[in-house]
């Protein structure tokens, strides 16, 4: 095997991992915080999709571009978080988990029939914006800058999370209720805000990557429950509920998928199910997660 | 006491005492038994498409009870019970097909390899609780999918295993009235009979010392074990126990569908399942098999109008969540209740 | 018969039980009391095992129980009411204690009998001492308040124990309720011969019933012995200062 060609896989596992990262941080943070794993994650992701793929049509002759399409899917997904947070989940703080997650679920249901009733079952897909469409050479091997985009996009969004979380006063809120739902409560008021906050911050994060999908992706219905299984196995490897956690876990993830495929070809997907259950039995708990 | 206070009393517990005979008159009547034979006219008086929903209802309704021993009766959260009716399928489905096994071997061999991989995935999922017990029972359930998905040389892969055999149904002919009946009709008899007698069997332990174990456990698990109780054991039996049904089902459901595919095993199709048990009713034995006849018949009515049945029972799950947590028979026993407290008044 | 000695137990620095010795003989009703935070509840969580200390033994009859999983320790012979009350809240009263007898018999694993057949007249014999005759189909979780405390304390005597703990038995009840609890806490005790510990706020109670007293403060025991020993100590008339002890006295 050659160099290249093993750059050229590695290349593609961190593309994978980095896109994967963009979806399951908000998953895992919704978790870290509401201990709730929320499957309409992946509604969310098709959601940003969709309205990115709308806003290029709406915005194309007036001659605005991909970005600011992405920009206005992300915000309308995050809307839409705070308002399912305002409106319903809200109801069901204190209610059995059982509860809570089938709600989720049932949003899945809704905004799944929802965009096909929108959009239609029609595969759809987005150019690529024209300062990014072309490629340049490295170590041998031809890399879309597109991709590159992708791979860096990754850690800037977990370094600023990671600023968010640990350097702002909100932040900290937010990790105090990691650690102790208890404390949280007795800190009143401000609960309801955080738990809106870190709703709509998730929702925007899987409508932005659900946007940034597109031009390599093409937009289909069943793409919300797909995505939202991998991100779970994500968040399953790193730990849920750890933002560094769930960055590892993308990287691996990525890699043991891109590398799977030279030790069992055909059998990529087995082998991330098969790292999945071994971390199960052995830290169910996650790699970077806390004992429970 | 005062000869009018007599008055008033004697009356009433006159009324309380016919009340309490004609509840005894109304709950000796054998329902089960009734609803049972009811349903196994259907081939007779039903069209071949009613027949069918029969099967799907009977099918459903005891994957749907082998989830709610752990729901409702154990209080365990499992999101991915549909593992258990996967692997029940898939072995019944191989052993049938590939090999050539009777159904009558296969059938058994199905509810024993599911209940073998229940206690694999149970003995690792009952150390954790609540959510994190949801995670990892989902987790299992994506590996099962994993396998069936990919493992073309054994399950078919993306293919499938299509056209797995009827099991032999001839001697049914020599059953007075059977000897005209299809060969779907006949399966679907067997499939009635089967699930019975396991709805049966099933009744018989929820209420056994062993059940009311499982439900301190569900109520309580902490006073639980300072009763003396392993909780975890006793959780983990009831997973090997309700893995086995759910492959029982499963067995079942492959022939039914005339094949097993990975699809089946999709994580949504275990939310599905839990949509259908708490339609039902959590709380009561009966509920689950409500909730699989009231969602199949829903999804016959509603997909005649319209292709966006998603779209309806997600919407029907919001209304349960937010108004309506007992279910069908958890709305209707309080419905009773009110009526009773009315009378009594 | 129970003997706890040198026992410790730290949550990240903080030392809550901190090298206790404590031996309450056979028939003796022992309370142990302190201050809030003193640790009277970390010592009962693992002497009952829901807590592994990190050094010390403790031992039922000579037998070294430490560290055992709760469900053993029950089953040796240890009964435990908790503070917060402690019931099967979606079981019937009858429900609640029929299930105690099924465990205590070991009929768990029978998944074909009606569990409802079982244990009936234990029950009922067991529901007329804690004074519950009467509630018997009343869902448990709708009981008042001091209705589950004894509901708890029938759970508890139902495994048939030996030693009987009970964390705060009066708690949140009224001066009438508390007197009627002390009166069917002793005369349980005396009629099942009983070793009982307890913990308990009220100085009242702990001075009209305990033949035994030990004091808990930051952890350690500062005190022990019989009440009017305790009564008389410096060092416990010092960190209650005129609170409770003034009162009894």
């Amino acid at each position: 095997m050659s160099p290249s060609f093993l750059f050229s896989q590695f290349m593609g596992g961190l593309t994978t991992a980095m896109f994967l990262f963009l979806i399951a941080s908000g998953l895992s943070l919704v978790f870290g915080v509401m201990r709730v794993i929320n499957f309409a994650h992946g509604s969310f992701y098709m959601l940003g999709a969709y309205l990115a793929w709308q806003a290029v049509q709406w915005l194309h002759p007036t001659g605005g571009g991909f970005w600011l399409a992405a920009l206005c899917a992300a915000l309308g997904v995050g809307i839409l978080g705070v308002l399912t947070e305002r409106v319903f989940f809200r109801a069901l703080y204190g209610r059995e988990e059982l509860y809570q997650l089938l709600f989720t679920y049932a949003l899945v249901l809704v905004l799944g029939d929802a965009a096909k009733f929108l959009w239609g079952t029609d595969q759809l897909s987005v150019s690529t914006p024209p300062a990014l469409a072309g490629s340049v050479r490295i170590f041998g091997t031809t890399q879309p800058l597109y991709t590159m985009f992708i791979v860096a996009i990754g850690p800037a969004i977990a370094f600023t999370l990671w600023l968010l979380l640990s350097r702002t006063g909100a932040g900290r809120m937010v990790r105090a209720a990691q650690m102790d739902r208890e404390m949280l409560d007795a800190l009143g008021a401000n609960v309801a805000a955080i738990y809106t906050a870190m709703f709509a911050l998730s929702a925007f994060l899987a409508g932005l990557s659900g946007a940034l999908v597109t031009p390599i992706q093409s937009i289909v219905p069943g793409m919300d429950v797909l995505i939202i299984v991998q991100a779970f196995i994500v968040v399953v490897i790193g730990g849920m509920g750890s933002l560094w956690g769930t960055f590892w876990g993308s990287v691996i993830y990525g890699q043991v998928l891109s590398f799977g495929i030279l030790i069992f070809p055909g059998f990529s997907l087995f082998s991330v199910f098969a790292l999945m259950a071994v971390i199960l039995i052995v830290r169910p708990w996650g790699l970077f997660g806390r004992p429970l | 006491m005062t000869a009018e206070a007599t008055a008033t009393v004697l009356p009433r517990a006159a009324a309380a005492a016919t009340a309490l005979r004609r509840r005894a008159v109304f709950s000796r009547i054998p329902w089960t038994l009734i609803i049972f034979l009811l349903m196994a006219t259907v081939p007779w008086v039903g069209s071949r498409y009613d027949t069918f929903l029969a099967a799907q209802i009977t099918i459903d309704a005891l994957f749907a009870v082998s989830l709610n021993l752990l729901l409702g009766t154990t209080g365990l959260i499992s999101f991915g019970h549909v593992a258990y009716f996967g692997v029940g399928a898939y072995v019944c489905g191989i052993l049938m097909k590939t090999y050539g096994v009777a159904f009558y071997l296969a059938f058994p061999a199905a509810g024993l390899g599911a209940a073998l991989f229940a206690l694999i995935a149970g003995y690792f999922c009952v150390r954790l609780i609540k959510l994190y017990f949801a995670m990892l029972t989902l987790a299992f359930s994506q590996i099962v999918w994993a396998i069936a998905y990919k493992w073309n040389d054994v399950t078919g892969g993306d293919q499938g295993l299509p056209e797995i055999p009827y099991p032999h149904l001839d001697w049914m002919s020599a059953i007075p009235g059977c000897g005209d009946l299809s060969i779907g009709a006949r399966f679907y008899l067997l499939t009635l009979l089967l699930v019975a007698v396991s709805l049966a069997i099933v009744h018989r332990v929820v209420r056994s010392p062993f059940g009311r174990v499982l439900t301190t456990i569900r109520d309580n698990p902490e006073r639980a074990a300072f009763l003396g109780i392993n909780v975890r054991l006793y959780q983990l039996a009831a997973f090997v126990v309700a893995g086995g049904l759910a492959g029982l089902a499963g067995a079942l459901y492959g022939i039914f569908s005339r094949g097993v595919f990975a699809d089946y095993v999709f994580w949504s199709k275990s939310a599905e399942i839990v949509i259908m048990t708490i339609l039902g009713g959590t709380g009561y034995f009966w509920g689950p098999p409500v909730g699989a006849a009231a969602l199949v018949w829903l999804n016959q009515v509603i997909t005649d109008y319209t292709q966006y049945w998603s779209f309806v029972l997600g919407a029907i799950l919001l209304a349960l969540l937010f108004g309506f947590p007992g279910g069908i028979v958890g709305g209707l026993d309080l419905l009773w209740q009110r009526l009773k407290r009315l009378r009594n008044a | 018969m129970l003997e706890v000695s040198g026992i410790s137990k730290s949550f990240g620095g903080f030392r809550a039980v901190s090298n206790v010795s404590l031996t309450v003989a056979t028939r003796q009703i022992a309370a142990v009391i302190g201050p809030n935070g003193a640790g009277k509840s970390t010592l009962f969580n693992l002497i009952t095992g829901h807590l592994r200390p990190d050094s010390g033994t403790v031992r039922l009859d000579g037998r070294d129980i430490t560290g055992a999983p709760p469900y053993r320790i029950c089953r040796m012979g240890i009964g435990r009411s908790f503070q917060r009350t402690n019931i099967f809240p979606q079981l019937t009263v009858f429900e609640n204690l029929q299930a105690a007898f099924l465990v205590h018999h070991r009929r768990g694993r029978n998944f074909w009998t009606r569990a409802d057949t079982l244990y009936r007249d234990d029950t009922a014999a067991l529901l007329a001492s804690v004074g519950l005759t009467g509630y018997e189909r009343t869902v448990a979780g709708t009981l008042s308040y001091g209705n589950q405390k004894q509901l708890e304390l029938g759970l508890a005597l139902a495994s048939g124990p030996a030693v009987l703990l009970l964390d705060e038995p009066t708690a949140g009840m009224s001066a009438t309720e508390t007197h009627e609890t002390i009166g069917l806490l002793e005369r349980i005790a005396a009629e099942r011969a009983l070793t009982l510990l307890f913990t308990e706020h009220d100085m009242d109670v702990v001075f009209s019933i305990a033949q035994k007293i030990a004091v808990l403060h930051q952890g350690q025991i500062i005190a022990e012995g019989r009440p009017a020993e305790v009564r008389g100590d410096p060092e416990v008339r010092r960190v209650y200062l005129g609170q409770g002890l003034a009162h009894a006295q």
